[in-house]
Parts: C-alpha cells; sequence; structure tokens
C-alpha cells in the first residue's frame, strides 16, 4: 500500500492521461455517462472534502451548482468563457462566505438547517428576480461548447479537487480541521480558531460546486429555476459520498461509480418510482454501512492482516 | 387592509406554531432532528382531502381519524427506525447527524409514495367557504375554525404538558435525559411518545391548514423548514417561544406578501432566520449555553 511518491504522482498523470483520451473512443452515451460520472465525483469529493472532516452535514450542494448554471445561462453569451467561470466561482464564494460566517459558529444543527432550506430560497429569488425583472422564467444557454470540451473541463476539475484535498491533509489546516472533527472544545483549547478554519473549507467545497455547475450549463439548452436547483441533485450527491466513505479523499469516488449507474438503471427503468428507490437506497446506506466502502473495505483489510501473525 | 392581513397573519402564524410545537417535542425530548417533518403534514392533507372527496368525511371527523393514525405511525416509526440509531449513537451529536440522515431518506420517500398516488398537481377543497364579518373585514369561516381548533389544541398540549405527571417528565427529559433516568423516568419510553405526540400534532395541522390552503406533494420541505426555524427561534424544547415565534413568522409572511411581494416570503423567513441565528442564536426564550 506504501508505495514512494513519484510512482504515486506518474501512476495518477498516467491515469488522468488516460481517462482524457475517453472522449476520442467513445459514443455518445457512453460519453455523456463519463460525463455524469465526471460530475458526480467533482461534487461528491467536494462536499467530501467540508463534511467529511468536520462531519457537518451540508443540504446546500444544487444551491451552489445552480449559481454555477444560471450564472452561465445569463452571462454566458455576452462574456468570454474563462471570465463567466470567474464570475460565478466569485458569487459561490462569496455566499459561502456569508452562509458559515453566520452559521458556521454555532452548533452543526443550525448549519444543517440553513442548508437544508438555501437551494428553496435561491431558487425563489431567481424565480422572484427572473418573473418580476426580466419578465421571462427559463433561459436558453447559447454557448459555444462542444460535449468534448465538457468533458475535459471536469476532468481538470476533478484533478483540481482531488490535488486540493491532498494538500490541505497535508496542511496545518487539514491537521486543525481532524481535530475540529474530533473534539471542537479540544481544538478551541489548543488555539485553533475553529471557524475559521470551517468557514475556509467550506468555501472552498463551495466553489468546485458553484464552477462544476458553469462547466454542465451547457448541457442543457433550456434551464428554468427548477431545473437549476433541483433538490434531488444534492441529495445524490449526498448518498454517494456517504457511501463511499467520507472519512477517505478517494472514499466518495467509491460511491459515485455504482450510483451513477444504478441511477441510470433506475431512472430508465421505473421513472415514476425514482424518488422512492432512492430514498430507500440512501436509507439502507445510513443503516448498514454507516462509515462506507471505504471504512468497510478497511475494516476487512485489518481483519486479513490480524488474521495473518 | 392592516386588520384583514392583521387576521391573515395570526391564522398562518397559528398553523405554524402548532407545527412547531410537534417539531419541538420530538427535537427537545426524542432528540431527533426529523427532515421528513413536513411530509406527514402533507400526507395528512391528503387523507383528509381523500375522505372528504371520495369517501365524503367532513374534515373535521376526518381529523379525527387522521391525528391518531399519524400518531400510531410515527411511534412504529420511532421503534423500528429509529430506535437502532438510538441505540448505535454514542454521542447526541452523532444521534443528531444520524436521524438527520435517515429522515432525509424518508422524506424522499414519503414524498415519493405522495408523487405516485396524486401527480404534482396542487390540490384543494371548499369546506365552509363561508365569509364571516370580523371586526369589519370578512375572512372565511374556514380560516376562524382552524385558528380556533389550533388554539385549542396548543392550550391543551400546554397544559398537558406543564400540568400533569406524564407531561412534567417528557419536559425532565427534555432538560437533562441523564439525571431524567435518576428519577425513575424511563427515557426511551418517553422519547417514543413524545416522536409520536409530535407526528400527531403535525397531522393535526395539516388537515386544519388543508382546509383554507392549496398543496401538492412537493410542499412538505417548505413546511419543515418553517416549523425548524420557528423551532429554533423559540428556543428548543419551548412551547410558549414556539407559540410567540410561530405568530411573529406568520405575520412576517402576510404583511411582506400584502405590502411588498408575494415572492419574498421566504426571503423574508430567511432573513428573520439569520438575524435570530446572528443575535440570539439560543432563540428568543431559550437559555444561554450552546
Amino acid at each position: 500500500m506504501t508505495l514512494p511518491l513519484p510512482v504515486k504522482i506518474v501512476g495518477a498523470a498516467v491515469a488522468v492521461a488516460m481517462l482524457a483520451c475517453v472522449p476520442l473512443v467513445a459514443d455518445g452515451y457512453r460519453l455523456s455517462l463519463a460525463i455524469g460520472l465526471l460530475n458526480y465525483t467533482v461534487l461528491a469529493t467536494a462536499w467530501a472534502l467540508f463534511s467529511g472532516p468536520t462531519r457537518y452535514v451540508s443540504l446546500a450542494t444544487v444551491a451552489f451548482f445552480g449559481i454555477g448554471v444560471y450564472t452561465v445561462a445569463v452571462l454566458g453569451e455576452v462574456l468570454a468563457w474563462p471570465l463567466v467561470l470567474l464570475i460565478a466561482l466569485g458569487i459561490g464564494v462569496v455566499l459561502a462566505l456569508i452562509i458559515g460566517l453566520s452559521t458556521l459558529r454555532l452548533s452543526g444543527v443550525y448549519f444543517v438547517i440553513f442548508t437544508f432550506g438555501l437551494a428553496e430560497l435561491v431558487r425563489q429569488l431567481v424565480t422572484w428576480f427572473e418573473v418580476n425583472k426580466t419578465r421571462t422564467l427559463g433561459r436558453y444557454v447559447f454557448v459555444d461548447i462542444t460535449t468534448d470540451q465538457i468533458y475535459w473541463q471536469l476532468l481538470a476539475l476533478a484533478v483540481m479537487v482531488f490535488a486540493a484535498g491532498l494538500l490541505i491533509r497535508r496542511s496545518r489546516l487539514g491537521l486543525a480541521l481532524r481535530v475540529i472533527g474530533d473534539d471542537e472544545t479540544v481544538a478551541r483549547h489548543v488555539g485553533i480558531n475553529v471557524t475559521a478554519a470551517k468557514v475556509a473549507l467550506f468555501m472552498l467545497s463551495a466553489a468546485f460546486m458553484t464552477l462544476c455547475g458553469a462547466v454542465m450549463a451547457p448541457r442543457w439548452s433550456y434551464i428554468d429555476p427548477a431545473i437549476a436547483f433541483n433538490p434531488v441533485t444534492s441529495f445524490q450527491v449526498l448518498i454517494m459520498a456517504l457511501l463511499g466513505g467520507v472519512h477517505r479523499l478517494y472514499g466518495p469516488v467509491l460511491g459515485v461509480v455504482p450510483l451513477t449507474l444504478l441511477f441510470e438503471f433506475l431512472l430508465a427503468n421505473f421513472p415514476n418510482h425514482f424518488s422512492i428507490l432512492i430514498g430507500i437506497a440512501f436509507m439502507l446506506i445510513v443503516y448498514a454501512i454507516p462509515n462506507g466502502i471505504a471504512g468497510l473495505a478497511e475494516k476487512l483489510w485489518a481483519r486479513v492482516k490480524g488474521a495473518r501473525p | 387592509m392592516f386588520v384583514e392581513a392583521l387576521l391573515t397573519g395570526i391564522t398562518l402564524g397559528g398553523m405554524y406554531a402548532l407545527v412547531a410545537m410537534g417539531l419541538t417535542l420530538q427535537y427537545g425530548v426524542a432528540r431527533i432532528m426529523n427532515l421528513s417533518y413536513g411530509e406527514i403534514l402533507v400526507a395528512a392533507a391528503f387523507a383528509v382531502f381523500w375522505l372528504f372527496t371520495v369517501a365524503g368525511f367532513n374534515p373535521l371527523i376526518g381529523m379525527a381519524m387522521v391525528a391518531p393514525a399519524a400518531l400510531v405511525i410515527n411511534w412504529v416509526i420511532y421503534r423500528i427506525l429509529l430506535l437502532p440509531l438510538v441505540r448505535r449513537a454514542k454521542t447526541r451529536d452523532a444521534l443528531e447527524v444520524d436521524s438527520i440522515l435517515a429522515t432525509f431518506g424518508l422524506l424522499f420517500v414519503v414524498q415519493g409514495v405522495m408523487l405516485v398516488l396524486f401527480g404534482g398537481a396542487y390540490y384543494s377543497y371548499s369546506f365552509l367557504a363561508i365569509p364571516v364579518d370580523v371586526f369589519g373585514v370578512t375572512i372565511a369561516a374556514n380560516r376562524l375554525l382552524a385558528l380556533a381548533f389550533a388554539a385549542v389544541i396548543g392550550l391543551a398540549l400546554y397544559i398537558g404538558l406543564t400540568r400533569t405527571r406524564a407531561g412534567t417528565a417528557l419536559r425532565a427529559v427534555a432538560v437533562d435525559p441523564v439525571s431524567a433516568q435518576l428519577v425513575a423516568i424511563d427515557v426511551r419510553a418517553a422519547a417514543a411518545i413524545a416522536f409520536a405526540l409530535g407526528g400527531g400534532l403535525v397531522a393535526a395541522g395539516g388537515v386544519l391548514v388543508s382546509m383554507f390552503l392549496t398543496f401538492n406533494a412537493n410542499i412538505g420541505v417548505v413546511f419543515t423548514m418553517k416549523a425548524l426555524i420557528v423551532v429554533i427561534m423559540g428556543g428548543v424544547g419551548n412551547m410558549l417561544g414556539a407559540l410567540v415565534a410561530g405568530l411573529i413568522l406568520g405575520l412576517t409572511e402576510t404583511f411582506v406578501a400584502t405590502w411588498i411581494d408575494p415572492g419574498l416570503t421566504l426571503a423574508a423567513t430567511y432573513s428573520i432566520f439569520l438575524i435570530i441565528l446572528l443575535v440570539r442564536p439560543q432563540g428568543l426564550f431559550g437559555r444561554g449555553g450552546r
């Protein structure tokens, strides 16, 4: 399990290079499946970046994702693409800062409750603004971005999320977060600025979610607030991250792959009962594998190692 | 205009207060942060709708059937779904996280069942839609009836909790579950009863709300959210706080809808929530310590 660092880096580079070739060989359906996988990998890993070490359950993934989507829908035609991404990023980070500063000083429950309603609030505000100010509900996304480009951008984003996760783990911030997750009172007593650490990480996590939404926006040709801020997205990200395991950086991916395929299957075969089925799947995960696949694998590994003297 | 908005706001606020009282029981006593709370409300509304339009039962008789049924169902939910989490949880915070996740899953299951049965359309029925003259304003009789029932149920609950032995036991668990065991209170049984009572209350609230508001299968989340805000505003476990906070929320929403814009009511709700979190996170009537 313990390989030297250069070997790891080369291995990761080879894996990314191989993934980058997917659009060259895959047909339309497989490519869209790959985009779905990458999309949820970015979202679930970004979610676990914050919620894993701090154990604060965020239910607002789609609020940031939707902001990204909407920024592209509004500005995509008038500004250059990098500028649009930058603006989306700015909006997401500032919103995360406001929410973080007002709720993360308090016990975790307040944060959960606030994020629970945040997507609904943003959706209603956008709807209100569109109906009253622009007098249209729903927009067409006209951006000159091909499906292949979306895939590559998502891949780049995924690499960035993992790199950020690795860097944080090795930094003082990562250590501080682990102490906070274990015991917040202890963290305070050893001189960690608990609020600053939590808010910083929440902003980083939100930044990735917003960017992911912005990159994904050209996938839809038409969007309205109900599509961009669909609460099922938050739910899916949460269940994927939990299934995979949030205490390891690679954990969420282990949940993303099986569940994306499962959702694809369920949506195709049981569209009317989709919500019931994913609800049941989610509860099974919460009850049966509280530490996720990563936790389960480690437990088994420890048992195998323990059996061998 | 002002008196009309005031009356509408008080009716709405009374509903919020009643619904929040149930949630404060579930969260304060049973320590379950129930995100599927609003779905019970919507389910009760649909049940009464069905009883009224198809089976021909008066909604008040419907309430007498739906609320006890919800009580029993919630007791079963607690015993089967939530007790394993209570046993597993090492700390209160761990139970909170686990219950949030489990009820979040339950939310989608219940919502999915209602979507299959009734679709996404809005429903309403006409019951006692007779104009009544109050202080020179006309208001529908069903609203007044709902308000009266909310007041009666809330008062009965308040007296039950403060004046009876069983009610005192519930409040003792809310204050300190460990010490409550020392004075021979069965904390798990008390938690199950509190959770069931909360479910019965929210079902009653759902029936009353359905008399004068339109509802659909997706609206539960909004009620959960508002109930949570009212509970935090009033202070967790505080009945009187829930009443005052519920009225404040109902009046604010009505005033914003009347004079500013109906599309901004949720934004107003959230602004209040943010201000409370920033200024008095322990709630208007809560004691410090958090």
